[in-house]
């Protein structure tokens, strides 16, 4: 049992809880480099992986960690990956291979604050829209954000089912709060668990196109190297034989079935949690860390008698939009709190569409909301 | 013309291929064929992982499990594929560029580690499909089109950083010499270990062009004629070793391999478990 263990429930770090999530969904590899605040998720796989007979490997570098989380995950593993923001922005180039060759990995950024090395042991949640724009080029990333220790644990489960079943790399945009506050958990008893497996190509290998997809999912089935499959895996754009093409219907078919394919299954994989909704004024939209400090002002604001919600997005991408507006129907004024300098709020923003005051809070210094900060703006706007 | 059984190992439904005629590349591709025929490997428990630029087209031609990478990465792909499954034969295809440039942190790297990958290394002096830019393998005064004036940054001695590296296999020759390019990658391959083979090419088309090696056979020539076995030259002095291409099999030993090294680890771990 690790540290911390009783039975099934835990006393752990963020970090800690989402790399025994990552271990319960299956994860068999990892590979990466030392970066605070993310460290003791790699620290935990070296740990942990060889007990299970998976394998952990330090890399040269952040680009190498995951170049080779790709490179296992095509040999059929389930591969894990984490850092945070200087070592995010290398990651880029091999995010993009892998939303482009369609390869399931599991990307975390614990997030601190930028740019460049910025605060090392500060939490912001300033990388997230890198995680929606940071590979060049179109794509549709799938990405959650925990506000929670349990949260980083559940939510590593099911950012490796979603891996498995879109084919693509799935990001967990933690931050230093989350990954490091403790809390107790609750793991899931091993037959409780729901995981989803890629799916394999049944064809004889000879018959094997490897782009092709089911036309029901838009996802095509995936042989790893060494099952008896031949196929070329490439960063060019291909045709459904993986041949590298400029012929533009086929680029167009290629990468617009990436992004259908998550786009055609969003409200399968959008998540939020929505409380206090109930005759609110206002709501508080805040993710990660921030949520804990706005949803505490929100209850002390509803005890103050002032009509006040909370709309939490799990998945900030894809963001619940349709969700929000559903919810924030003659709502007046909605606060953005961000450890950023507006990067969420923007999104609001065009998903309100002027139908509410959309109203941002940014703090950058490297501290966290304090509840009364964010009451202050409520009282301010009621 | 390639035999049957070489023509079995290469994606015809791939081709026509991107090289220009005349090009070194094929006479590699050709020697690894031979190579993995030779020891009787099975495509489907052969992987090719490659970079990016001309040389990394040579894994889409070869029907094996093939991995066209981003550019430099294809080694970290390549430790990611072994490490996962080590039963598997791994050949990564790089060209100068690739391995010594962007991709120089993941060669040492890999060269340290020692993980049983054979490491292929085209080097034609030059960065070729971006219209021949200088590369750090380009010669000092050689003519590129980031180097109008001609370079004066010192090459890579490609074969020195990998022994430096800690490479358990390193040799060089030159597609000059067919024979021995197709002898260095089949011991490489059976090399336990990290093995680097550098395959001296051309690039008539943006290297021969400005640097007096236009055609194809010019470029050979070169080769045969700056050729010397590294048996003779361990007798020769410095200034007569000047310009020339030492070939031969420098590194040839025995190091511990790292995907056997990490079973060791998950021995160590769950022993403890049992406790």
């Amino acid at each position: 049992m690790a540290d911390g263990e009783i039975q099934n429930t835990a006393f752990w770090q963020g970090n800690t809880a989402l790399a025994h999530g990552a271990l319960a969904a299956g994860c068999n590899f990892f590979g990466g480099y030392p970066i605070t605040p993310s460290t003791e998720i790699a620290e935990t796989m070296a740990e942990e992986l060889p007990k299970t007979g998976g394998k952990f490997i330090q890399m040269e570098d952040e680009i190498a960690g995951l170049a080779c989380v790709l490179g296992a995950s095509i040999a059929g593993a389930k591969a894990l990956t984490a850092t945070s923001g200087p070592g995010f922005s290398l990651k880029q180039e091999n995010l993009g291979f892998a939303y482009l060759a369609e390869i399931p990995a599991v990307v975390v950024d614990v997030m601190r604050g930028g740019p460049s090395t910025g605060l090392p042991t500060r939490a912001a949640q300033q990388d997230i829209m890198q995680a929606r724009w940071g590979t060049h080029g179109d794509y549709a990333p799938i990405c959650y954000a925990p506000s929670s220790v349990q949260e980083c644990y559940d939510l590593a489960i099911k950012a490796f089912n979603m891996a498995e079943r879109f084919r693509q790399p799935v990001l967990i945009m933690s931050d230093e709060i989350v990954g490091h506050m403790r809390e107790k958990i609750t793991k899931t008893e091993p037959d409780k668990l729901k995981l989803i497996e890629r799916v394999r190509p049944t064809c004889e290998p000879e018959e094997f196109t490897p782009y092709e997809a089911d036309p029901m999912t838009s996802v095509p089935p995936m042989a790893s190297f060494g099952d008896g499959y031949l196929w070329h895996v490439t960063g060019l754009m291909t045709n459904d034989w993986g041949f590298p093409t400029g012929n533009p219907p086929e680029v167009e078919k290629k990468i617009l079935r990436i992004i259908n394919k998550v786009t055609r299954a969003r409200n399968d994989i959008v998540e939020y949690e929505a409380e206090h909704m109930d005759g609110a004024g206002i709501v508080v939209v805040s993710y990660g860390s921030v949520a804990r400090s706005a949803l505490r002002a929100v209850r002390d604001a509803r005890k103050k008698g002032i009509p006040v919600g909370h709309f939490r997005p799990i998945t900030i991408w894809p963001f619940p939009d349709a969700e929000l507006v559903k919810m924030s129907l003659g709502v007046k004024t909605i606060l953005v709190p961000e450890l950023n300098c507006g990067q969420i709020s923007l999104e609001v923003e065009r998903a309100i569409r002027g139908r509410s005051e959309v109203r941002g809070l940014s703090l950058v210094n490297g501290k966290l909301f304090k509840p009364s900060d964010i009451l202050k703006v409520i009282e301010e706007v009621a | 013309m390639p035999g049957g059984k070489v023509l079995s190992w290469l994606r015809t439904r791939f081709m026509p291929h991107i090289w220009c005629s005349g090009c070194g590349h094929g006479i590699v591709m050709h020697a690894l064929l031979r190579a993995l025929i030779g020891l009787n490997k099975d495509k489907t428990r052969t992987v090719l992982a490659s970079g990016i630029g001309c040389s990394s087209r040579l894994a889409g031609y070869v029907n094996a499990c093939t991995l066209h990478t981003t550019h430099g990465r294809s080694l970290a792909f390549a430790t990611g594929v072994k490490l996962h499954k080590p039963e598997l034969t791994v050949i990564d295809i790089m060209g100068d560029g690739d391995c010594s440039a962007i991709g120089g942190n993941h060669f040492i790297h890999a060269c340290r580690r020692n993980i049983d990958i054979t490491a292929i290394v085209m080097n034609n002096n030059i960065y070729g499909m971006t219209g021949g830019q200088s590369s750090p393998t380009t010669p000092v005064g050689a003519w590129a089109t980031t180097t109008p004036y001609g370079a004066v940054d010192q090459p890579f001695d490609l074969c020195k950083l990998a022994e430096g590296a800690g490479a358990s296999y390193v040799a060089r020759t030159t597609i000059a010499n067919p024979r021995q390019v197709e002898t260095f990658i089949m011991n490489g391959i059976q090399k336990k270990g990290f093995a680097v083979i550098e395959v001296v090419t051309h690039c008539h088309t943006q290297y021969g062009r400005k640097n007096d090696r236009r055609l194809p056979f010019d470029n050979y020539n070169c080769f045969k004629e700056a050729s010397v076995p590294l048996t003779k030259a361990r007798d020769m002095p410095p200034e007569e070793l000047e310009g020339k291409l030492v070939c031969g099999e420098f590194v040839n030993k025995e190091v511990l391999e790292y995907t056997e090294q990490y079973d060791k680890v998950i021995e160590k771990a769950q022993a403890a478990l049992k406790e």
